[in-house]
């Protein structure tokens, strides 16, 4: 996959594009606003990795101006600004995602795989399936194998997002921000109970599990 | 109708009503001293009059006689020109023996003295009653005594007196109707302009700092008012930007090499790991750099909260689903850890009473913060509750534990960054817990309250009711609440 990382903290930026070309991604790099804009329109990027602070175009001009031409690509905001208002800002500019550093390179490897997925051609899906689990989007009904699961309606949308993102791992943030709709780290991780608890209803008494905890970075549910 | 009371309540309209009362009040003393002189130097006119009379007739008396008297009298009242002068003499008996009256008029007064009584006169329609002033002289003779009563018609006195008496409480009448008229446009007029300079700071206090103060241009007192303010509000602007540049690049400084640092960290970590060492001091330091990171974000949203630079999006919030969504976030946690958590919803409330204006994420976090605590302290077996309701200025949200709770002398202190009871030095947290709830509560000009729930602790957020009723915003995107552990009070 090729990504685009216009960062101009060439350290930062070293380690990231590292750590994606490590990850198995084809990576360009730009230092300024200018020279971001001008590769990201003339090159296709499955992703566009962009800071929010840029020499010569800031990162929000960016990626205004790549709406403006009609480009599409997928952009992750990374951001060093406080970030109460600024996310909102970041989305509005026409941003898909938005991180806050420091950030953990797997979370945002797995933000970045996320916007990946997204751009792959969205057919609309009333069914999602995950080995032997099976989830109906219309009735709204869960079954493993023959075996019905009840779920409550919060557990329904968490299987929900991690169904449509199997094979790829989610992290608690991210899990926190879509599914509970929350730009804050809870004290706690009650992610943790709530992943566990889910667990309990989908994975109890088969043999094979789907839910996996992803050590370090989140969880992920696939058929093996 | 309330515009009416309100107008009676302005200080313009205070103004005018003591000054118009102050001024009715000297006019009619004016008016009264007016009258008193005009009628006192009438009466002097009057006197001197008689005086001047009885002297000629003591004259007449000294020289003829009683005689001599009565035939100057009978003169007298032929003379033309003296149709106001009034004579009578009588004898000892107050039999009429001369003059112009009829008969001796009931006087009470002692003689030598001014008195005034009411006689007859004929006029062409018959007899008409009058008032007279006039001075009693008695005369001794050998022969006997006799009653001289000199007197002036005082009949255009009254007619003055009578003008000023039914004038006056018109005049005050007068004076007090337009005096309060003029008072009510004044405050009216007054009232329009401060109410506008009023309407322009409440939307800044709301946050829309781009707002100014409207200046007539008449240049008088309200426009200088407007002026300084406006003056104020740009000054105020430019420190609120310098202030968010500030957390800004504090925000960027620090971020940076943090981010660089956790970076290296990370890198070192997967080096080690491939090599197949031991990675996990490494793995520690990064768990320490990211709560030093949480820290960093904690006190920077706090910070940026209680100054109230961080306008995000503030909007009808609905208090029972936001305790709705954090009592089922923290449900699990609280169940695990064998706590009751129950998210009361009292009867009676109408929807949308529990709507406030507000930053969604900013009273979530602040709720959430507040659960966490409270499952937090609470011992296995106790209870927290979490209960939306209102209060006589608006709306609250508590959350109450059945934990230790805090001695009523640390209540002030835990809201502090940073404070933490030796009880709790343990466990894990920053500190900052309570802070920023308390800076949510600042930034919404609510109120934290922290109380003895008896035992544990009891947290109320108290906010203010909205200038207008809110709408509870759609329900459309959330979730159907969850029944399990909802109680109906």
């Amino acid at each position: 996959m090729r990504i685009l990382v216009v960062e101009d903290d060439l350290e930062a930026q070293r380690y990231l594009v590292q750590g994606l070309k490590e990850s198995g991604h084809v990576v360009d790099d730009a230092a300024d606003g200018d020279l971001g804009l001008s590769l990201a329109l003339s090159r296709p990027y499955d992703v566009a990795i962009i800071d929010r602070m840029l020499p010569k175009m800031d990162g929000l001009g960016v990626v205004a101006e790549m709406r403006e031409h009609g480009n599409t690509t997928p952009v992750l905001f990374l951001s060093a600004l406080s970030e109460v208002d600024d996310r909102v800002k970041g989305l509005k500019a026409g941003g898909d995602d938005y991180l806050t550093k420091p950030y953990a390179f797997v979370e945002l490897l797995a933000r970045v795989d996320a916007l990946m997925r997204r751009r792959s051609p969205v057919t609309v899906k009333t069914r999602l399936q995950v080995g032997d689990l099976d989830l109906d989007l219309l009735t709204r009904a869960a079954n493993r194998g023959e075996q019905p699961i009840d779920l409550q309606p919060r557990e329904f949308r968490l299987l929900e997002y991690l169904m449509r993102h199997a094979g790829q791992v989610v992290t608690r943030t991210m899990l926190l921000e879509s599914v509970w709709e929350y730009h804050f780290d809870p004290q706690t991780n009650v992610i943790d109970v709530h992943i566990s608890r889910l667990r309990a209803k989908i994975d109890k008494g088969f043999d094979a599990p789907l839910l996996h905890t992803i050590r370090g970075a989140g969880y992920m549910i696939r058929a093996r | 109708m309330r515009t009416n009371f309100r107008l009676l309540r302005t200080q313009a309209f205070r103004i005018v009503l003591v000054y118009g009362l102050l001024f009715a009040f000297s006019v009619s003393s004016l008016l009264f001293f007016t009258y008193w002189n005009t009628r006192r130097t009438l009466d002097d006119q009057t006197d001197q009059t008689i005086e001047a009379e009885i002297t000629g007739l003591s004259e007449q008396y000294t020289r003829l006689g009683v005689r001599g008297l009565e035939e100057s009298l009978t003169n007298r009242q032929l003379h033309p020109g003296a149709g106001q002068a009034l004579y009578i003499l009588t004898d000892s008996a107050h039999r009429f023996l001369a003059g112009n009256l009829d008969s001796w008029p009931s006087i009470t007064t002692d003689p030598g003295n001014f008195v005034e009584f009411a006689y007859e006169r004929r006029t062409n329609s018959g007899l008409e009653t009058r008032r007279a002033r006039g001075r009693l002289f008695p005369i001794s003779t050998l022969l006997g005594d006799y009653y001289l009563l000199v007197a002036e018609d005082v009949h255009d006195r009254d007619l003055i007196q009578g003008m000023f008496t039914t004038t006056l409480p018109w005049t005050v009448a007068l004076i007090l109707l337009f005096g309060l008229l003029g008072g009510a446009l004044m405050s009216r007029n007054m009232l329009r302009r401060l109410d506008s300079i009023n309407r322009t700071s409440g939307e800044i206090v709301a946050g829309n700092f781009t707002r100014r103060v409207p200046v007539s241009g008449a240049h008088d007192e309200f426009d200088v008012l407007a002026e300084n303010l406006n003056r104020m509000l740009d000054r105020i602007e430019r420190l609120m930007k310098g202030l968010r540049e500030v957390t800004d690049s504090v925000a960027h400084d620090l971020r940076t090499p943090l981010n660089r640092l956790r970076q290296r960290l990370e890198q070192s970590q997967a080096r080690l790991q491939a090599a197949g060492s031991d990675a996990s001091e490494i793995e520690r330091a990064i768990a320490e750099t990211d709560s030093l990171i949480a820290t960093f974000n904690a006190l920077l949203l706090i910070a940026e909260t209680d100054a109230g630079t961080a306008r995000g999006a503030m909007s009808p919030l609905d208090l029972s689903s936001v305790a709705a969504d954090v009592s089922e976030l923290y449900e699990p946690l609280a169940e695990e850890k064998n706590v009751i958590l129950t998210l009361i919803r009292p009867s009676g409330f109408h929807p949308g009473d529990t709507v406030i204006e507000g930053n969604r994420s900013l009273v979530s976090q602040a709720l959430a913060n507040l659960v966490d605590n409270a499952i937090k302290y609470t011992p296995p077996g106790g209870r927290v509750t979490i209960r939306p309701g209102l209060h006589f200025q608006g709306a609250d949200i508590s959350v109450a534990d059945s934990g230790p709770g805090i001695p009523l002398e640390e209540r002030s202190r835990v809201v502090e960054r940073f404070v933490r009871l030796e009880a709790s030095r343990s466990s894990p947290g920053t500190g900052l817990g309570l802070a920023l709830v308390a800076a949510v509560a600042h930034f919404h000009n609510a109120e934290l309250l922290l109380e003895d729930n008896a035992p544990g602790l009891k947290a109320t957020l108290r906010f203010p009711r909205p200038a207008v009723r809110l709408i509870p915003p759609a329900e459309t995107a959330k979730l159907p609440q969850i029944p399990s552990r909802a109680a109906a009070e």
